[in-house]
Order: C-alpha cells, then structure tokens, then sequence
C-alpha cells in the first residue's frame, strides 16, 4: 500500500505555513503526527497534491497554564497529554483519554490537534474536548478565531476549519474544586477504535451534584453531551441510586445508528455500562477533594 | 513526481538517498539503506513490525514519509547489539523463545527499548498494554512478556544500564 504521489513542503514557521496553505487550498493538506492521515494516504482514501509539514514548528506544541484555563499547542503529542503532570493534575479525563489512543507509538507521534481536525467520531480528543466545552484557537490569513468544540466538529471527519486554516491551540478549562473525572470506553480489541465511550465530569456541593456533563463517543457523526438530561439532576445526592437512574436514562436518551455487527440494544446497554462505570469513579474523584 | 534529495541519519551513519516524497520511511530504510533487519507488515501502522526509534521516540517507519525524517536521528534494529553482544532485550527474547519465526521481533524489540528506559520497573499489565501494539501470530505473546519483564528486571539490577 503505497501513496499517490505529493510534493512535501516543510515550512520553516507558520507564516509560510499559512501562505502555502492559501495557495494551495483545497490541493493542500497539513499533517501533524499523520497516525490517521497517513494510513488514508497509504490507502489511497486521501490524495492530497500538496502535503505541509508541521512537525518541525515547535512552537505549535506545549501545555501552559492561562488562568483557569489550560493551553495546549496544537501539534502536543498524545503521550505528552497523558505523561504531562500539569494535564493529569489540572485536566484529568484528557490525561487519562489521550493514554487510551491506539498503541504506544502511536502515541509518541499522534497530535491533539490532527485528531480534532481528522474529526473521527470514535476517537478520544474530539469527545472530550467537547464534553468539557474546549476553545479551539484557529490561525488562518485574516487572524485568530476561537471555536467552540461542539462548533469545530460538524459531521464524520467534517469540521469548521476552513482549507486555509491551521488549528494552533486548543484552551481546556482546568479542574475546579470538588470536580471528578473520568473516561470509559469499551473496544472489542484493545487499542481498537472504541464501540463506545463516555467522558464525565461531576462537580459535588457537599454529597449533591452541582454541575454534571456527560459526552458519549462512537454514537452518532458527532460526539454528543447529555446536557439536558444531566441539569436534570442537579441538586440530587451523588449516591449510587442516582447514578444508576441516570445511567438508564442516557442510554434511553441516544440514538444509535444500526450497524451489521453492533446492534442499537448492544449499543444501548454499553452506553449505560459505560456511563455508570464513570459516573461512579469521577464522584469517588470529586470526593477526594473534601 | 519529481524525486527529492535528502540526507538520513541511520544509526549514527549518513546515508544521501534520492526519492520521491512519498516514499515510505521504512522502504527507503530497506531499500535505499539496505537496513532489512526493519520488517514491513501491514503498511497502516497496525501491526507494529516496522516500528524504528526516531530521535528516540518509537514511531512506525511505514506511517511516516522518508522525506519527514531528514534532519532526525533514526535508529534501527540493527543498532540494538553492540559488537556482536545481544541487548538484554535481545538476550532475554532469546532465553525465553521469545520469538519463533522473527518477523514481528524487530518491531517488538525497538518499541521496548524505548518503553524500558522510560518505564524501568513496568507491570506485566503495562507490558501487555505496550505488547498490543505489535502482532505476532506465532509466540502466542506469554514468552514476550515473560522476556521483557526478565529484560528490565536484569537492567534494574546492572547497574552498567542504569
């Protein structure tokens, strides 16, 4: 499985990134760690005519601390969200999803930003940076545009950046007190794309929860957050009740597509497990702060 | 497509190749280096038999473009014995039949010496987690866990790897 042939640009810093990318356009395509555009180009699924390498812009990677918000550079790779102690102290459920992505090296190579821009709906990132409501800050020849996840991510492998722009970074909120994560998923082989997957986080007022998200991953085009389901339930006790009638409730909230080997009732019943199991854990997390 | 000139740096040694862009890593390893001790599998990076270091980082040789690693220090298989002594990897993959017809052996050991400098002291759960990124369809994988938990218990405890 060889690529069609492309002519490689390796831009020295990201004006002449976005220069290429204006004149090339659609012909262009950018590539971060390429653990998923790569394999769609050995496949011959993806033909881009121009390709722009961004690997050697390291300003493009990092993790700061802005206020309560965490900036992360587009081209930060998947082991450093799960290995970074300021994203496992401050972002926990990103730190724990980014250790799930495919293998090992994969990891070493794969960028936060290529899987948001590549937008497959089972994959980690894009389903917990909508879960927890990330800013996605978008370079292209008019400025900077800041993007709300749920706006980035349109369809299967279809987002909101336009062919002349560059994903730069990507603004998570950090952690407030009394605030648990957790991510769930369930594949059939491990490092498999999940079937199904859940991105949680609960803030506690004493035992009662205050604040709950819920994102579910492998549903439908898009990550979906239970948002209406889970307002329902503030001010309710955090107890183990609780979290079995909202587990019940989300699987009975989705609506899954049929497929031939993974049945909506399969489906279903993994959403609530899944759910259920993060549910739990990230109120023993919020729990841990009292 | 107009081919390309670039300069690799294969395990300390230059080597000028002339290719087009989009020329696998791991073809031009094999093919323009003559370095064939890195096995070509599956060509989407799923089973792991390609797997180099680059600047020391494990990477799949065939999900990146040989022209991506001008400028960065590869490491192959070939690397891994020094002066015709086994690594301990190696030695303890030996020992333990670790491997039967060797195909996946280079993709596996490249990603371990990696993962056991930064994770000295792993788990046999966290060396299955890593081992899943490779395929052996022989070995059945008990032998290779057992051989990489025997390899990074004798580097613990020489101090020479320390």
């Amino acid at each position: 499985m060889k690529p069609a042939a492309f002519s490689y640009h390796r831009p020295k810093s990201l004006t002449e990134a976005l220069t290429l990318l204006a004149q090339y356009k659609l012909d262009a395509k950018v590539i971060a760690g390429g653990q998923s555009l790569v394999p769609m180009m050995n496949m011959r699924f993806a033909q881009p005519a121009h390709l722009i390498d961004l690997n050697v812009l390291p300003q493009l990677a990092g993790v700061r601390r802005s206020g309560d918000m965490l900036e992360i550079g587009a081209m930060t790779r998947h082991h450093e969200l799960a290995a970074n102690p300021d994203v496992r102290a401050l972002c926990p459920l990103l730190a724990c999803a980014a250790a799930t992505i495919g293998h090992y090296a994969i990891r070493q190579r794969g960028t936060l930003g290529g899987s948001l821009a590549h937008a497959d709906p089972a994959a980690q990132l894009p389903l917990v940076a909508t879960a927890l409501d990330a800013r996605i800050e978008v370079l292209g020849p008019d400025g900077i545009r800041e993007i709300t996840a749920a706006e980035f991510l349109v369809s299967v492998m279809t987002t909101a950046l336009e062919p002349e722009e560059i994903i730069q970074l990507v603004r998570f909120p950090c952690r407030r007190p009394f605030e648990g994560h957790a991510f769930e998923l369930f594949s059939r082989r491990h490092g498999d794309f999940a079937i199904a997957s859940c991105a949680v986080s609960v803030v506690l007022a004493a035992d009662t929860f205050a604040h709950i998200r819920i994102g579910l991953g492998g549903i439908g085009d898009v990550p979906l957050v239970l948002d209406d389901l889970a307002a329902s339930y503030a001010g309710r006790q955090a107890d183990m009740s609780a979290v079995a009638e909202l587990s019940a409730h989300a699987a009975e909230a989705i609506e899954p597509q049929e497929h031939r080997e993974i049945s909506i009732a399969y489906r279903r019943d993994l959403v609530k497990t899944l759910t259920q199991r993060a549910l739990t854990r990230a109120i023993r997390c919020a729990l841990q702060d009292s | 497509m107009e081919k390309k000139a670039i300069c690799l740096s294969v395990n300390g040694a230059r080597y000028d190749v002339t290719c087009e862009p989009r020329k696998l890593l791991s073809d031009a390893i094999r093919e323009d280096c003559r370095l064939t001790g890195t096995h070509v599998g599956c060509e989407h990076g799923v089973c792991g038999a390609c797997t180099v270091l680059i600047d020391g980082r494990p990477t799949r040789a065939c999900l990146t473009y040989a022209v991506q690693a001008e400028g960065a220090q590869v490491t192959t298989i070939e690397a891994v014995a020094k002066d015709g002594l086994l690594s301990p990897l190696q030695q303890a993959l030996h020992e333990c039949h670790g491997l039967q017809c060797g195909f996946c052996t280079p993709g596996i050991v490249m990603t371990f010496e990696a993962y056991l400098r930064d994770n000295p002291r792993p788990t046999e759960a966290q060396v299955r987690d890593v081992l899943s990124g490779n395929m052996c369809r022989c070995t059945g994988y008990q032998n290779i866990v057992r051989a990489v938990l025997l390899a990074a218990q004798r580097m613990c405890e020489d101090v020479s790897y320390v």
